[in-house]
């Protein structure tokens, strides 16, 4: 079984979500990035996302361009993301970690050698953003032959219709992007991610997680009853955003994490 | 022979480049106008909509005109300029903006959004969005709207929201990111008018038909006044909608010499320059993969430009496949090379051409001189200078200062 495979069938045993957490690589610079993800298990983050950055964001609002501009800035490219996945894996070997990001940086990297790094240093998946399965050739069919999951976004846009196509070839989860916008936005109502969710499970078993406009651990537990993960990036983002310095930055960040954790954990109890 | 002119395929493709590398929240939307585009193309009522728009309201046919104190200068081939810097609103936009609107009302849609870099497609979008009354947001960067406040002027008075994008450099890439922000969150009200031949299929199909009545005309006109083609046809590349319209007609005609000029800035080697196929090599940007400005990590470059409407760091996917099979010849022209064609173009013609479309005639004062008289050259002068004044200006104050 794949890492998150495992994660997920774990949690499902404890009956409860997993919280899933996005940070962007390199943000505000490689050693505070570090330390932020090495501190995110203990935090309580079941499943971790990991930003490639990119100067052109175009499904990302506000705190995640900013995110990227404040990594680029650091000196961060794609060796170094997975250099800090290696560093990562060190002390760390149960929970997944995800790289999520848009194609042209791999493009430029090359496919070939940038899944076999992926998956050598020690990622578990990929989401990216701007390929849908209408490019499945691109990277989805060969990084799956590698054994790195794929993970795919689906939408209040993808119909009925569409949804096969999309679930077809996903691998372990299913993000819904629970509102048609960028990241970091406003918040679907609940009634939404209800029937979201149910039309999700009658097309696949794969573990849905939740994502977009989550910020509060209320807000959490509440996605956290009906989901089996819960995603939140912009607000965590933001707590480096407003720190005054890589402490704070650290601190801010894990304090968040655990408060999200702790309301995932008492959701359903 | 295979036609040059078959693409793309159905998913898109020209060769390897071009495809729709959308978010998933985009990929229905796209889907649906590439079905209602198709059934638009068969139906004659689009059509003859179309036509009259065209006719009465941009003012089409837009002249082919024998340049003969160009051709005097040159002393060689013989130049003639397609007029499109004739048309209602200055420039060959208003052909793809008059089209992509019929679209957006046979689609129901009630809102309008476009990115704009010099302002032209901005102006040309807020004109058609006036004249059928559907609400409009033109997405431009800073540094453009600071150069190019004219147009942003024009915008306004034509009751378009300018929403300034501060992001990144303030350019075209920057508002072509946030339009497709603004897409990805109105997706049931809003129609994306997207200005040239980029971005997802079928962007590049649909704007290059809706522009190849350059070409067209062009054709009729040549072999009224000549009774033959052409041999040569120029024209300056941003992302390439003025190009495409003149080359697309004439592409299987393996006889005329085909060259896009792109704009090399400060000159190629610096590294400022917005020439995506001389200088950049291929990545996925906006939806389709193409060549592109890109460092080692696959970070796009911002391109530098002293004509606003080529500062792009990529190119349309058509023209990708165009260079890489050698069917178009791919050269580029700097900006004191553009200026200095812009000045021989206003005192020999009384024309004032865009600086667009002054790197085209740049590219012609280096050929023209070379060939012989009987060569017909057509140039598509694509836009009219009026919203340079003032980057001309500085220019030439600053090049007294140094003088």
């Amino acid at each position: 079984m794949s890492r998150l495979q495992t994660r997920f069938a774990e949690l499902k045993q404890q009956n409860r979500a997993a919280l899933v957490t996005f940070v962007t690589a390199g943000d505000p610079h490689y050693a505070a990035s570090l330390a932020i993800l090495k501190g995110l298990p203990a935090a309580g983050a079941d499943v971790i996302e990991l930003g490639m950055p990119f100067t052109d964001p175009m499904a990302d609002g506000q705190a995640i361009q900013l995110a990227n501009i404040r990594a680029l800035d650091g000196g961060q490219n794609l060796a170094k993301t997975l250099q800090m996945v290696r560093e990562f894996r060190q002390g760390e070997q149960s929970t997944p970690l995800v790289l999520m990001g848009y194609f042209n940086p791999i493009h430029k990297y090359g496919v070939a050698r940038f899944i076999a790094e992926a998956k050598e240093s020690g990622v578990d998946g990929l989401i990216v953003v701007d390929l849908p399965p209408e490019h499945n050739v691109d990277l989805c069919d060969p990084a799956q032959a590698a054994g790195l999951d794929f993970i795919r976004l689906t939408t209040p846009t993808t119909d009925d219709a569409r949804l096969p196509k999309v679930l077809n070839g996903s691998s372990g989860f299913v993000y819904y992007v629970s509102v048609a916008g960028v990241t970091g936005a406003g918040a679907a109502t609940l009634e939404h991610v209800e029937q979201a969710v149910a039309r999700l499970r009658r097309h696949t078993d794969l573990p849905i997680s939740i994502g977009f406009g989550i910020r509060t651990p209320e807000h959490a537990a509440t996605i956290a009853r009906l989901a089996d993960g819960v995603v939140v990036g912009s607000a965590l983002i933001d707590q480096i955003a407003n720190a005054e310095n890589d402490q704070q930055a650290v601190d801010g960040v894990l304090q968040l994490c655990a408060e999200l954790a702790a309301g995932v954990r008492g959701a359903r109890l | 022979m295979t036609s040059y002119r078959s693409g793309p395929d159905a998913n898109g493709l020209f060769g390897s480049f071009g495809g729709q590398y959308v978010a998933e929240t985009l990929m229905p939307l796209i889907h649906e106008l590439a079905a209602e585009y198709e059934k638009a193309k068969l139906d004659p009522e689009f059509a003859k909509e179309l036509a009259y728009f065209q006719r009465d309201y941009v003012g089409r046919p837009s002249p082919l005109y024998f340049a003969e104190r160009l051709t005097e200068f040159c002393g060689g081939a013989k130049i003639y300029l397609k007029r499109e810097e004739l048309n209602h609103t200055g420039a060959h936009k208003i052909n793809n903006c008059i089209g992509q609107i019929l679209l957006a009302r046979r689609m129901g849609k009630k809102r309008i959004i476009a990115e704009t870099g010099a302002g032209m497609h901005g102006v040309a979008t807020a004109t058609v969005a006036a004249r059928f009354g559907l609400e409009c947001v033109i997405y431009m960067g800073t540094t453009d709207i600071d150069r190019q406040q004219a147009n942003v002027f024009r915008m306004k008075l034509l009751g378009a929201t300018v929403i300034p994008v501060v992001a990144g450099t303030g350019t075209l890439k920057d508002a072509m990111n946030e339009a497709l922000r603004d897409w990805v969150t109105n997706v049931d009200s809003t129609f994306y008018l997207i200005g040239t031949v980029a971005g997802p299929h079928p962007y590049p199909a649909m704007v290059r038909d809706f522009q190849a009545v350059i070409g067209k005309e062009t054709r009729e006109q040549i072999l009224a006044q000549e009774g033959r083609l052409p041999d040569s046809l120029v024209a300056c590349i941003g992302g390439g909608s003025n190009a495409m319209g003149l080359f697309h007609p004439f592409l299987d005609d393996q006889d005329i010499q085909i060259i896009g000029v792109e704009a090399a800035g400060h000159g190629i080697a610096t590294g400022k320059h917005a020439a995506s196929l001389n200088g950049g090599v291929p990545g996925v940007l906006h939806g389709n993969r193409t060549f592109l400005l890109q460092d080692d990590d696959g970070q796009i470059i911002d391109a530098h430009s002293i004509s606003a409407g080529l500062d792009y760091p990529g190119i349309g996917p058509e023209h990708a496949w165009l260079h890489d099979i050698g069917r178009v010849e791919y050269t580029s022209i700097t900006d004191d090379e553009a200026l200095d064609a812009f000045h021989k173009c206003c005192r020999l013609e009384g024309i004032i051409p865009a600086l667009e479309s002054a790197h085209a005639l740049a590219e012609v004062f280096k050929r023209a001189p070379k060939l012989p008289k009987e060569h017909l050259m057509v140039v598509n002068l694509s836009g009219r200078g009026d919203k340079d004044m003032q980057t001309v200006m500085h220019h030439m104050s600053e090049q007294e200062k140094h003088a």
